[in-house]
């Protein structure tokens, strides 16, 4: 058991910014902290990384406690906090020499800094200071710095802001390369991000947590309905259409497209497609929808 | 022994870090500069005290007007040390790494202390001035500016404290600076003021005058470095930063 968090709870005030949650993650498992802003997810990786203290319940980071044992828990934990804050006056190496410094890295500390800057792609831009670079880059120096001392618990607090989309596909393979031999939480308020690499996905809301399951299983739970999109060159009527087999329900979208409901979870596409070969309509669009976890993610977090 | 020097090897990165940031961004060229041409400019071309006109051989005027500059310039150098890191972000990225608060503190406390230490040493050269200038040469009172000495160091060693705790109370640099300066005009000059209020002669005169820094930074200044005053500057600069770390731990609440 990498990450055992039981009951962790903060209270700033009168508001609970995380009440009672309990989870855990294990080694080589992606978690993905889902939630809307402002449900917590951020103070709870505050709390994992001993930057706040917890106002009751407890965590184990590799067996070590939060509250007890904050220097042993922060050895084993590469943080990238929520806005990525960095010494912009420093350059590249020299900001990545001193986190290694601080982590008493030693006389790896050049090997794992190459490593680190390559890795992640800083390479044709390591000779400018930190405050040069763009907002993508900056995000690639903390991750940089967050994986410097080969943590075994990765907690990246929305590691894939301000990133542009090829940036976001290569932090999110690398996110995923790494969760093969650590644990990784991170969290994102984009569905198809943690889709795309989480094994597992907590949805957390107002403090509390709403649903803490695979990517797949939470998919099929709203998943037993099939809805089947399709588009057709010439304008049908919808009392046409409805009367295909084994439809409950159509109705016709705002760019033109149709949206079969089936009946029960028999695959209609054969049904519309047999359709549309009877009556000589020209079939430009079929395709099967699945629920995404955005769909999962409204009905939950509602 | 080994944990000492385990404490010392995590304050090192930090220190080396606040050096470089310091000779990087001017800041430390700019302190040394400004302290030392204003030290200039009072000592040896203003007139009216300045050393050359009033005819002795003594540093007593530049242990009289080095303090008041320190008490801004100080502020100055530390201001930034924990507002910035806090306004930025970076505090959360220092609290996260296998560092204890203590460290971080310390580190900062000593980096701006070595600072100010760089811009006092070139002053010897006004010593050896003196020494010259005396006659017969080298006619100057050694023993009282080898103890001014010690005690401007220890005053500025206070100092620091005071410029790194208010600077870990805000997040605003200007706030930081315009804190430190009062505070450590306060305690280095009014304190010391306030026991000459006429209610006090003669009661309790003598225990407020001890508060203050003044009386002890005068005391060296005979040459004689009591243990009573080394004592006193150690107990200002501990309470100073440990006022720091609650302050710093106050926001992981």
């Amino acid at each position: 058991m990498s990450v055992k968090v039981t009951n962790l709870t903060k209270i700033y005030g009168a508001q609970h910014a995380v009440d009672g949650i309990s989870f855990e993650v294990n080694k080589g498992e992606v978690l993905g902290f889902l939630g809307p802003n402002g449900a917590g997810k951020s103070t709870t990786m505050k709390m994992l990384t001993c930057f706040v203290s917890q106002t009751s319940g407890s965590a184990l980071v590799c067996g070590h406690d939060i509250a007890t044992e904050p220097l042993e828990v922060t050895k084993k934990i590469g943080y990238l906090p929520e806005s990525n804050p960095l010494y912009y006056d420093m350059y590249i190496r020299e900001y990545l020499e001193f986190m290694a410094g601080l982590h008493k890295l030693g006389k790896i500390t050049k090997q794992r800094i190459d490593e680190m800057i390559e890795v992640t792609g800083l390479t044709a831009e390591r000779k400018k200071k930190v405050g040069q670079l763009s907002k993508g880059y900056k995000q690639r120096v903390g991750l940089a710095q967050a994986m410097l001392h080969n943590p075994e618990v990765l907690i990246l607090d929305e590691p894939t802001s301000g990133l542009d989309p090829n940036q976001l596909v290569e932090i999110r393979s690398l996110i995923k390369q790494l969760g093969k031999d650590k644990t990784v939480i991170f969290s994102s308020h984009i569905m198809q991000e943690v889709q795309a690499v989480a094994d597992r996905v907590i949805i957390i809301n107002k403090g509390k947590i709403v649903a803490d399951d695979s990517t797949e299983k939470l998919q099929s739970r709203l998943g037993n309905e099939m809805v089947v999109t399709a588009e057709f060159k010439q304008e049908v009527e919808t009392g046409l259409l409805s009367r295909i087999s084994g439809i409950k329900a159509v109705t016709k979208q705002a760019d033109g497209r149709w949206s079969f409901v089936a009946d029960g979870d028999k695959d209609i596409r054969e049904d519309i497609f047999n359709f549309a070969k009877e009556k000589n309509l020209t079939l430009l669009h079929l395709n099967k929808e699945e629920y995404s976890l955005e769909e999962v993610f409204k009905q939950l977090t509602r | 022994m080994e944990s000492v020097i385990f404490v010392a090897s995590h304050m090192f990165a930090i220190f080396k870090k606040e050096i470089q940031q310091f000779f990087s961004s001017l800041v430390g060229y700019v302190a040394i500069i400004v302290f030392l041409s204003l030290l200039g400019l009072f000592i040896w071309i203003l007139p009216d005290d300045n050393i050359l006109d009033s005819g002795y051989a003594t540093l007593d005027y530049f242990f009289y007007i080095a303090p008041n500059i320190l008490c801004v310039l100080i502020p100055a150098v530390t201001m930034r040390s924990f507002a910035e890191e806090i306004n930025t972000g970076t505090i959360e990225l220092l609290s996260t790494r296998p560092v204890t608060d203590l460290q971080i503190i310390l580190g900062k406390y000593f980096a701006a202390l070595v600072l100010v230490l760089i811009a006092i040493l070139p002053t010897f050269i006004y010593f050896y001035t003196v020494y010259h200038l005396a006659a017969p040469v080298g006619n100057v009172d050694i023993g009282g500016v080898l103890g001014s000495y010690f005690g401007l160091i220890f005053l500025a060693a206070v100092f620091v404290a005071i410029g790194i705790f208010c600077s870990s109370i805000t997040s605003n640099q200007i706030v930081a600076f315009i804190l430190g300066g009062i505070l450590c005009f306060t305690l280095y000059n009014v304190i010391g003021q306030v026991a000459h209020f006429s209610s006090f002669i003669g009661k309790s005169d003598y225990l407020i005058e001890l508060l203050g820094l003044n009386s002890h930074y005068d005391a060296m200044g005979k040459g004689v470095v009591d243990s009573r005053d080394v004592i006193y500057f150690l107990s200002v600069i501990a309470l100073f930063i440990l006022s720091t770390r609650t302050a710093l731990s106050s926001r992981r609440w």
